[in-house]
């Protein structure tokens, strides 16, 4: 899928993450991050974001993310809804059901 | 060699030979008598007491490089007398002093860092050192010798065996007269009891006491007396006394935190310890504060009265005094501005040596007849091992304080922690930093549970009490799994090997060492 517009979810709240979905055409993903939990987690929360940028079929972004010791449900909330909004689609409820 | 706690360790580190940790033991008889650098000579007048500056003093001790000074932490982060110190000593061109107070709090601009840097520190002793020296210490900063950190009970045994041999001890004093008698009781920077110092005044070679607010002679009440006091200062400014401690410390609105505290004393209350004449220590923060009030209130249901609450002190331990719901209050440390005053108001909160609270090798210390000790931390593990120094990342976060002591002393110790912090789990297969062995900690409070240890020497009794009062218990692991559940598994910090901190424990055995975390 595209990215057809920027899009920044969530803050900088202790235990939140906030992420900037940009477009990257042709150029693949690249993923930035900080984090507080680097160390720990740096791994993992890239693990995450990259699963659900997969689960969209999103294979060109710039993703910036600022983690501030989010769990990684709320790694994975904020990502789906950069997803979205950066696609303009509309979040598939039913998927995780399926 | 690995100690009884599982740590690797080297034989020799520099200069320091390791006694490794060896399980826990009763006080040894000593071969040696007590090391004191102590001499029997007289200050003739008053006016040769008290000098006219720091500068004066600091070259009235004859203090050279490499000598070892010493500075208790009872002003916390409002001290400003380590700085104005450490300065006069650095105009003076003194290198490489061995720096060893009672603890290092969080001091800026300049910080403790930048003495390292110039070369007037090269070498460092204390409880803990929090704040910016403890994240370079870690980080790897230069010091000509690793970092030995002494749970409070330590640091007079090993001045007493004369490991740690004081040439000059600056004793900051909230009042003073002009030959030495002193106190942090009373005068616009009150600290409170000066416990730390008692052990440097009477073994230092030299002693100088510094105040902001000299009284006339005698001062009244006296915490350290004249007789071991070579000079005095008169400073403008010794603390900030907002960061002293303003008021007394809070109760906590913290849901979690309140859940904590309400289990913790529901414990005590439930133990067969709680009966008329018991004693506890609880300690500073959110969770022993609002424990302290939960234990005040069991108290008067149950009619009895405890005897002596022992350590550092806070406001809600005075109020339990006034409440008549305990009897005496040994202080060696008070943290909050109402126990700083108590003790100068009641009769029966007294100030006590560090050394009579928790030093293992004396005749006696009062932490032998410690009924509950509550303790916080930043991590425990399956093996009930207590880290109170180190963050996951590797970070000095905290200070040994006396809580491995506490947890050896105490009938019960009971540590409280809430299960995770942010994403950080802090029950966890092993901690990054072993400062109490789990053998002496008999329970882990949290908010998704209570687990007992099972290897803990009252663990029978303990878990007898709990059930008659049906309070549930859990496994450690259940913790753990819990943890990791919301958390997912850490990735281990990567170290160097190089040592940047030994870690003693009560009994000046190596419990663990620090190493240099490796950085991209």
């Amino acid at each position: 899928m595209e990215i057809k517009q920027a899009a920044i979810v969530g803050t900088l709240e202790s235990s939140d993450i906030q992420i900037s979905l940009l477009p990257n055409p042709g150029k693949g993903l690249e993923i930035q991050l900080q984090s507080v939990v680097k160390v720990q987690y740096g791994d993992a929360i890239v693990a995450t974001i990259t699963e659900v940028l997969e689960s969209f079929g999103i294979t060109d972004a710039i993703v910036d993310a600022a983690d501030r010791g989010a769990l990684d449900w709320v790694i994975r909330a904020r990502m789906q809804a950069a997803c979205c909004r950066a696609t303009g689609t509309k979040f598939n409820w039913k998927g995780e059901d399926q | 060699m690995i100690n009884a706690v599982g740590r690797e360790i080297p034989e020799k580190i520099g200069n320091y030979v390791v006694k490794p940790y060896a399980g826990p033991r009763e006080a040894i008889e000593a071969e040696q008598p007590v090391c004191s650098r102590r001499k029997p000579s007289k200050r003739a007048a008053a006016e040769n007491k008290l000098m006219p500056d720091l500068k004066s003093a600091i070259q009235a001790c004859g203090l050279k490089d490499g000598m070892t000074i010493s500075f208790h932490h009872s002003f916390r982060e409002g001290d400003k007398i380590i700085v104005q110190v450490l300065s006069c000593i650095k105009e003076l061109g003194i290198k490489g002093l061995r720096f060893a107070p009672s603890a290092v709090v969080n001091i800026k601009n300049p910080s403790i860092v930048d003495f390292v840097k110039d070369g007037t520190i090269n070498r460092i002793q204390a409880s803990g050192i929090c704040g910016e020296l403890g994240d370079a210490v870690v980080d790897g900063l230069e010091l000509s010798e690793p970092v030995i950190l002494r749970p409070h009970g330590a640091r007079p045994h090993a001045i007493e065996t004369g490991d740690l041999s004081i040439d000059v001890a600056f004793i900051g004093a909230s009042a003073a007269d002009d030959f030495g008698n002193c106190t942090g009781q009373i005068g616009p920077n009150a600290c409170g009891s000066l416990g730390y110092s008692f052990i440097d005044s009477t073994n230092a070679e030299n002693v100088v006491v510094i105040t902001d607010n000299i009284v006339p002679f005698p001062c009244v009440p006296t915490s350290i007396s004249q007789m071991y006091v070579d000079y005095v200062v008169k400073v403008d400014e010794i603390g900030d006394p907002k960061k002293i401690g303003a008021g007394a410390t809070r109760m906590t609105k913290n849901p979690r935190d309140l859940l904590i505290a309400q289990r913790c004393a529901d414990i005590m209350a439930a133990s067969r310890l709680f009966k008329d004449g018991y004693s506890f220590q609880t300690g500073a923060g959110a969770i022993p504060v609002a424990c302290t009030n939960y234990l005040a209130d069991y108290t008067e249901q149950a009619g009895i009265q405890a005897s002596f609450a022992l350590g550092g002190m806070t406001g809600a331990i005075v109020e339990m005094h006034k409440r008549g719901l305990l009897r005496s209050m040994l202080c060696s440390q008070s943290f909050d501005a109402v126990a700083a005053r108590a003790i100068a108001e009641y009769p029966n909160i007294v100030e006590i040596d560090n050394s009579m609270y928790a030093n293992m090798f004396n005749k006696s210390c009062a932490l032998d007849k410690l009924n509950f000790g509550v303790l916080g931390a930043l991590e425990v593990d399956t093996d009930f091992n207590i880290n109170i120094l180190t963050g996951s990342s590797g970070e000095m976060m905290g200070g040994l304080g006396g809580g491995p002591d506490v947890a050896d002393g105490a009938d019960i110790s009971i540590v409280t922690l809430p299960i995770i912090r942010g994403r950080i789990p802090s029950v966890v297969d092993k901690v990054f930093t072993c400062c109490t062995p789990g053998s002496s900690v008999a329970v882990v409070v949290t908010e998704a549970g209570i687990a007992l240890n099972p290897k803990h020497k009252n663990y029978e009794m303990l878990k007898e009490d709990l059930d008659a009062a049906g309070i549930k218990t859990v496994s450690i692991e259940y913790l753990r799994d819990m943890a990791y559940s919301l958390t997912g598994v850490p990735k281990p910090v990567e170290t160097t090997d190089k040592i940047t901190c030994i870690v003693e424990y009560r009994d000046g055995t190596v419990i663990d060492v620090i190493r240099q975390i490796k950085r991209d």
